[in-house]
């Protein structure tokens, strides 16, 4: 093998290196730097024309400052000059310097992009592995418009050498991923699948890369590759150590290959084909069976490369979910992983264990290792494998063994890391409230995490104890009586003595009998709190006064004193000389009875999602949630329902007079009341989630065709449905069925197409004859960032409309921003499948991949036609012949009314033809589709049968085709 | 090397701080380190880490591997590789990497293969 000797070829080059590593000081390197630079710029200003050499000489120079952190603004052009040369070594440079220092100088993107097509095209493997890696590593969508087009046919063409073939592939991908829109694949799909089959094990391993992307944006039209996958898999699993020679590594056959192909698998369900399928479960055996064998050698290189395979089947059958045995075998592998001595083994088997306690197969399985788990959390020295650990247990936990997790992660948290102490605190918090039996033990948990980590205990924890107890009226006794006992400790922390404040304001008189916490006790010790609180506690505490002068007449006394005295009636805050000044009047001058309606017990909270699991998901992102398997399996919750609205809580504790705040808040309190109410009030959504959906008698005006459309606004749109939020799984490729549009798009125009918990994707278009328009508006529901937001378009091969569309790309989409897409839609002939829309982006480190169906159906050509009841009945006759007919007889899924009846035939396209139909109950229309090659004229008639609920439907045009797909849909709207 | 777009202002941040959350981890703990929306993929030789930034879902113990055998390749090519080698061929290096890592994905894994074609650009002038 060559021994490369230190810059060998360039001495002036290794000289300078030599310097600068000398130089004593930042400032000597920098002056040594400043001279270098001096005399690069008079040798390229200079008259002589530089040779070749001594061009890459300097050029390599310019490089080594750069990569030193210096700025280099010239030498561009010398560099591009080099790209032209015929010397490898003089071109190497040439390339490697665009590749570093990309500048978008569009004077020399031309001129680089000429030199790449050069070399493309020069037949010369050297030279187009270097302007392919050029353009893999650049990518600029400049680059993507030359070139998108010409490399894929690089990548198959016969006689393209396997190296090139290899960097086309890769290079491809690099497109695809900054220029998706630029990249198709169309013709050359059938090829680059088979790419799987090549000879050469390299060419696989990119193409693979290459396959997978692809398919994680096209599922379909890759499809393909799942029987290649396993048939390549399944030779690699079972062949010898020796069979693949250079592709084996520390006796391990391909094992970076095997991870690709197991990935790819994950883009896809498991296989339909039971002869494929067997295969694959056949190669995931051989693989566990392997894990279970001897090690062939001692190094852990050996041991590393067969457990990535090992991990990445794993990943593969945890994502078909599907195979119990494999699963539970999976989970025992991963067991004694556990317990391994190799720290990053232990931390990968927390990792996808986590991932298998929310299979339903292998829950059980993981439950048993508990105590190993436990252990971990105590005796692991890296951080974040604890923090593992953690993540595990929460996964793990359910009614039978809650006690005892959140036991350990209480103990836990008195030592834990304070970067994570926050999560810990809301995972206790969470799990608490799920799985308490008795409410006691959850009262005790939430204060015990108060007692541990109170400045980690965020609002939302507080406020949802606090909604739990007064909901509960069995454990308001208790949690009196212990937050009573609580608050007797010398110090405690201020999240206590709001708690305190609150519940005993509320429920203090419930253990008033006791003559150790009588009234006048009970408002002495959270006085004695007082002076040490924040503003905030301090008004909610001057809530729970008044409170006390309704519960015990007692103290209305002593509270007076306390409000009157300076401090509080002359307080600088104005919050609080408010409180107490309208407090200490409400207290005089109202009756026992008014006060003992204005200060009644709170009424309870409408139950909702929990405040905690928002926040934790806001935290995490919803793809690292891990999707608790009791959601899924048991009684949705031990605590009421989980709504899909994420009630913020306000942060205007003290909004006190806020109506708009109350009247959000729960049921109706008298005005008195909802002083207290406004702290559980939640901010209005920017995105109205529950907006019913507008049915019943329509006269809507999105049903009328040719409206204009005024005002951009998502959120004007009146119409709404929600489309179930798909729960993502914990892999980062999956599929995700395609959301079909609700139907009432086909006589509408716009709306709400999608929502779910992270975007909403909202409609606005127009047609004309056989053009059409499409605003499409994507909503960032959440308030974080989306990165790398992606749009795109994707006719099926079936359907002929031809969408002229650009791509949306945006590297960012801040919370709650709004982004529209325009699409120009051109009915080429008739059709049936909708386009789909394929949107991708990524939400706190997990891909979104969402598919939704655009409703571009072929009624949206239609065009009114207007004619007297002879012209119809002519032309109704005109269009006898059997298969110009097609007829639907059908239950009526609404109610019959005449006017929804017709607005929907107008708001399908047809013209309503009155007066035509001699019964005068019969729905008669006609219209023309516009296509680009023809026009279909079209007559359609609807019979109702009240009596029945039943219609007919009958749809004459002079396409068979048209007539089917127009009965189709329209029936659907009855 | 990078294999998304950053301005050169956010790469040198990227660099400090990925030297930071690197070096100050011991033996004992994992090679993996979460950061930002990514995990990081490191491997100490003596003096040098060799890290690789990739997304949270990839196969950690597949890249960890990545980084040996890019490391077995440079041994070989630069016979007993040493930092100063590294520095002082900066430019070389920068071919083995995109003869095994193109696109910020595994690119050939073969190391006669790659060593095959080393050899023959090393002959080309």
């Amino acid at each position: 093998m060559p021994a490369v000797s230190k810059g060998d070829g360039m001495r002036g080059l290794a000289v300078f290196i030599s310097d600068i590593r000398n130089c004593k000081s930042k400032e000597a390197e920098i002056k040594r730097i400043n001279k270098e630079l001096a005399n690069i710029r008079s040798k390229f200003k200079g008259d002589k024309a530089l040779d070749g050499y001594s061009k890459k000489k300097y050029v390599c120079k310019l490089l080594f400052i750069f990569l030193l952190g210096h700025d280099i603004d010239f030498g561009h052009m010398e560099a591009v000059n080099l790209l032209s040369s015929n010397k490898y070594t003089e071109k190497q440079i040439g390339y490697l310097f665009i590749s570093v220092l990309v500048n978008s100088n569009s004077d020399l993107i031309s001129l680089i992009n000429n030199a790449i097509k050069n070399d493309l095209s020069s037949r010369n493997p050297t030279f187009m592995n270097l302007a392919l890696h050029c353009i893999a590593n650049v990518g600029s969508r400049e680059m993507a418009e030359a070139f998108a087009a010409e490399v894929p046919r690089i990548l198959v063409a016969g006689d393209t050498m396997d190296s090139v073939k290899q960097s086309a592939a890769l290079c491809l991908l690099r497109l695809n991923r900054t220029s998706p829109d630029l990249v198709l694949m169309g013709e050359w799909t059938t090829r680059v699948v088979h790419l799987l089959n090549d000879q050469h094990l390299g060419v696989v391993t990119a193409a693979t890369s290459l396959i997978t992307t692809l398919a994680q944006k096209s599922p379909e039209d890759f499809k393909t590759s799942v029987s290649l996958a396993v048939a390549r898999l399944s030779r690699i699993v079972s062949s010898a150590s020796t069979d693949l020679q250079d592709y084996t590594y520390y006796f391990v056959a391909a094992p970076w290959l095997s991870v690709k192909l197991l990935r790819l698998l994950q883009c896809y369900p498991p296989p339909e084909d039971g002869a494929i399928r067997g295969r694959l479960t056949e190669c995931l055996e051989t693989i566990l069976n392997k894990a279970q064998e001897p090690p062939k050698s001692k190094k852990v290189q050996h041991s590393n490369a067969k457990n990535a395979v090992l991990f990445e089947a794993i990943s593969l059958i945890i994502h078909h979910d599907s195979e119990p045995t494999l699963l539970v075998r999976a989970c025992n592998q991963l067991g004694q992983f556990l317990q391994h001595r190799e720290t990053n083994l232990r931390y990968l088997a927390l990792e996808s264990m986590c991932t298998l306690a929310s299979s339903e197969f292998s829950h059980e399985a993981v439950k048993t290792h508990i105590e190993t788990v436990i252990n971990a959390l105590k005796s692991e020295r890296d951080v974040s494998v604890r923090q593992r650990a953690v993540d595990l247990l929460y996964a793990m936990c359910d009614r039978s063994n809650a006690k005892q997790i959140v036991a350990e992660m209480l103990s836990y948290l008195e030592t834990a890391d304070y970067s994570i102490r926050e999560e810990i605190v809301l995972k206790v918090a969470i799990l608490a409230e799920k799985y308490a039996v008795d409410y006691t033990w959850y009262v005790d948990t939430i204060l015990n995490l108060i007692r541990f980590a109170g400045d980690y205990v965020s609002d939302e924890v507080w406020y949802r104890v606090i909604q739990i107890v007064i909901n509960r009226d069995e454990v308001q006794g208790y949690a009196a009586k212990t937050v009573f006992e609580a608050l007797q400790a010398p110090a405690c922390h201020e999240n206590l003595v709001k708690v305190g404040g609150y519940i005993l304001g509320e429920f203090g008189n419930l253990i008033a009998g006791d003559s150790r916490s009588s009234p006048l006790i009970q408002f002495d010790l959270l006085h004695s709190k007082f002076h040490l609180c924040s503003v905030p506690t301090r008004a909610l505490l001057l809530s729970a006064y008044i409170k006390f002068i309704n519960l015990f007449p007692e103290v209305k006394g002593t509270i007076q004193e306390v409000l009157r005295s300076d401090s509080q009636l002359r307080n600088a805050d104005v919050e609080l000389q408010q409180r107490a000044v309208e407090y200490l009047r409400l207290s005089c001058i109202a009756s026992t009875d008014i006060l003992a309606t204005v200060l009644e017990e709170m009424p309870p909270f409408p139950e909702r999602e929990s405040s905690i699991l928002a926040k934790l998901k806001r935290k995490k992102g919803p793809g690292n949630l891990h999707p608790d398997l009791d959601e899924n399996r048991k009684e949705r919750s031990v605590n009421g329902g989980t709504v899909a609205t994420s009630p913020t809580p306000s942060t205007d504790l003290l909004g006190l007079g806020s109506t708009i705040a109350t009247q959000n808040s729960a049921p109706p309190a008298s005005k008195g009341a909802s002083l207290l109410v406004d702290v559980f009030s939640e901010n209005i959504s920017a995105f109205p989630v529950e907006t019913p959906v507008a049915v019943g008698p329509v006269a809507d005006e999105n049903f009328s065709r040719d409206i204009l459309y005024t005002g951009g606004l998502l959120v004007g749109i009146q119409s709404w449905e929600s489309i179930p939020y798909i729960k993502p799984k914990n892999t980062d490729m999956r599929y995700l069925p395609l959301a079909p549009f609700p139907s009432r798009f086909v006589c509408k125009n716009n709306g709400v197409l999608y929502e779910n918990q992270l975007l909403q994707i909202g409609l606005k278009s127009e047609f004309r004859q056989n053009l059409g328009r499409m605003y499409v508006f994507f909503g960032n529901k959440t308030s974080t960032q989306f990165m790398n937001f992606a749009a795109s378009v994707v006719c099926q091969d079936t359907l002929q409309a031809h969408i002229l569309y650009y791509k949306l790309l945006y590297p960012t989409v801040d919370g709650g921003a709004q982004l529209q897409q325009i699409l120009n839609i051109e009915c080429v002939s008739d059709f049936v499948d909708a386009p789909v829309l394929n949107i991708q982006f990524r939400y706190g480190g997990t891909l979104q991949n969402i598919a939704v169906k655009l409703p571009i159906t072929l009624n949206k050509f239609f065009q009114p036609t207007e004619m007297t009841s002879q012209d119809f009945f002519q032309r109704w006759k005109q269009l006898g012949a059997p298969q110009q007919e097609v007829q639907n007889i059908f239950k009526a899924k609404h109610s019959m009314d005449t006017e929804v009846t017709k607005a929907k035939i107008m708001g399908f396209g047809a013209a309503l033809l009155d007066g035509v139909d001699p019964n005068p109950s019969n729905f008669v229309g006609a219209g023309v589709i516009h296509t680009k090659t023809t026009q279909v004229g079209c007559l359609l008639r609807l019979e109702p049968n009240i009596q029945a609920q039943m219609y007919r439907l009958t749809l004459r045009t002079s396409r068979d085709t048209v007539s089917q797909r127009l009965c189709d849909l329209l029936s659907e709207q009855f | 090397k990078w294999y998304m777009q950053f301005d050169d202002d956010e790469k040198q941040k990227l660099i400090e701080e990925v030297h930071a959350v690197v070096t100050v981890r011991d033996a004992k703990h994992t090679n993996f380190v979460e950061f930002r929306n990514f995990k990081i993929i490191y491997r100490r030789y003596a003096g040098l880490y060799f890290c690789i930034c990739v997304d949270v879902t990839d196969n950690n113990l597949a890249y960890l591997e990545g980084i040996h055998n890019f490391v077995e390749v440079l041994n070989e090519y630069f016979h007993n590789v040493c930092e100063l080698d590294l520095v002082f061929n900066f430019y070389k290096v920068y071919t083995v990497v995109d003869e095994m890592f193109l696109a910020g994905e595994i690119r050939e894994t073969s190391q006669t293969k790659v060593l095959k074609q080393l050899l023959m650009l090393q002959s080309l002038e």
